[in-house]
């Protein structure tokens, strides 16, 4: 327990700190929200219909970018080997190094959200409700996403693989995702709906995402 | 017979020598019978001869399913079982299934041109089929990215047995998604239940396509033995040139 407690640290502190790139992946998540009114033009009514579908694709691809940085830098400085040796189970290694990856990269996107809306005119409680809704759902695309980093670590050319085996496993995130933001805002749907299953795929994607990767770092060590 | 005995590639491959011509030959066979039936039924009423495309599209999406099954069984037999030819039935099996997940998408997109009038819509089950249709291509990809054979093939069976975890929720939330935005109105793929006249043609056509999956099957499977031995020689080859 105190080993996991000190790897979660250890990660969150290196994602942190100059090199860490975590503010990256917010920075990211703003430009693509930047080009949407250059992509669609300046109308405000279109911008507000599509402003929370614009938002949640630019967390998923802001998020999807930032796996490639999951497990490469551990495979790059030996520690991930390290870690398949500790008397640890991997698969609770390789969740608490998620967790923390989320902690600094999802969490942030999440926190941004509500600030980003208002550049696509969603503002004010609708803001909120996206960003409650990729409060939930980021978690579910950095687990499935674990598993694609697992799969690609050991490739030198593994970053744009890593995003075309895990996009589609991220479809009924998004789908949700978008969902219960539009119910929040619009109707006529209820909200809760579409976020507990939202909820639920996090929830799966925590119990699928580490085991599965976890077997993949041990059949890749081999 | 025991499954543990094909463990051996050079009796698996007398094995496939064996079969295989006579799996060509029933599946070419169940083909033209097929097609000859597929001609004598007739025209749906509202369709007209458009509804033959049906004949195709239908056991093309069964076996593009049955594809990521097969594939799924391999996946398993290669991280429990450890079979060795497991992985390659694995591999063999991606092509095969993408293929006839294709076909399923070409022959459904000219189906809908006149029916719907429009080669693609985003409807629940077609959408569905596509992504499908990704996840295919995704496995390839993994398959040739990584040059080691063994290797490859523990990814790629860890990447198939995510997808079949993730394909009933993918499928479950498009079928959610696509009610949400477009209730059943202009679609009408349902129409009247099937007349009996038209389900024998679609079952024979079905067998007999999936005679031609198991034949495409194991002659990849053939093909990735030869061409793994060849792999094999080549590196010897390399190790035992002068200088190295």
């Amino acid at each position: 327990m105190k080993a996991l407690a000190a790897l979660f640290m250890r990660d969150v502190r290196i994602a942190m700190r100059a090199g860490g790139g975590a503010s990256v992946a917010v920075l990211f998540f703003l430009i693509v929200v930047t080009l949407t009114p250059f992509a669609v033009g300046p109308d405000l009514p279109l911008l507000k219909r599509i402003g929370p579908a614009m938002l949640w694709i630019g967390a998923l691809l802001a998020s999807l970018l930032a796996l490639d940085r999951l497990l490469a830098a551990d495979r790059d400085d030996g520690s991930l080997d390290l870690l398949g040796m500790t008397a640890m189970p991997l698969e609770l290694a390789v969740a608490v190094k998620g967790l923390a990856h989320w902690l600094t990269t999802g969490l942030p996107l999440a926190i941004a959200a509500p600030l980003f809306a208002l550049f696509l005119n969603v503002d004010g409680s609708a803001g909120f409700a996206v960003a409650l809704t990729l409060l939930a759902g980021t978690p579910a695309l950095t687990f499935f996403g674990l598993i694609g980093a697992a799969l690609t670590v050991t490739l030198r050319r593994g970053g744009l693989l890593l995003s075309v085996l895990v996009l589609p496993l991220t479809i009924p995130v998004l789908i949700f995702g978008v969902a219960a933001s539009n119910a929040a805002i619009a109707g006529p749907l209820d909200f809760g709906t579409p976020f507990t299953i939202l909820c639920a795929l996090s929830l799966i994607s925590f119990v699928i995402g580490p085991f599965a990767a976890a077997m993949a770092l041990r059949h890749g060590q081999e | 017979m025991a499954l543990i005995d094909y463990a051996n590639p050079s009796k698996f491959l007398s094995f496939a020598d064996r079969v295989l011509p006579w799996l060509i030959g029933c599946a070419a066979l169940a083909l033209a019978f097929g097609i000859n039936q597929v001609y004598g039924a007739p025209d749906d009423y509202q369709q007209g001869a458009t509804v033959k495309i049906m004949f195709v599209h239908v056991p093309a999406a069964w076996l593009a399913m049955f594809g990521w099954g097969v594939m799924s069984i391999a996946a398993l037999g290669t991280l429990v079982w450890r079979h060795p030819l497991a992985d390659v039935a694995g591999k063999a099996a991606a092509p095969v299934g993408a293929a006839f997940t294709l076909t399923c998408l070409v022959t459904g997109s000219l189906w809908g041109r006149p029916m719907w009038g429009t080669y693609w819509v985003w409807d629940a089950r077609l959408t569905s089929v596509f992504i499908l249709f990704l996840m295919y291509l995704g496995v390839i990809a993994l398959w040739r990215t990584i040059d080691e054979p063994s290797r490859a093939a523990r990814a790629a069976a860890i990447l198939t047995l995510a997808g079949a975890v993730n394909l009933p929720i993918i499928k479950f939330s498009v079928d959610w998604w696509n009610t949400l935005h477009q209730p059943a109105s202009v679609l009408r793929l349902g129409g009247p239940t099937i007349h009996p006249d038209l389900l024998a043609p679609l079952l024979i056509m079905a067998f007999a396509l999936a005679l031609l999956f198991f034949a495409l099957h194991l002659a990849v499977m053939r093909n990735e033995i030869l061409r793994r031995r060849v792999r094999t020689m080549h590196l010897l080859q390399a190790q035992a040139a002068p200088g190295s």
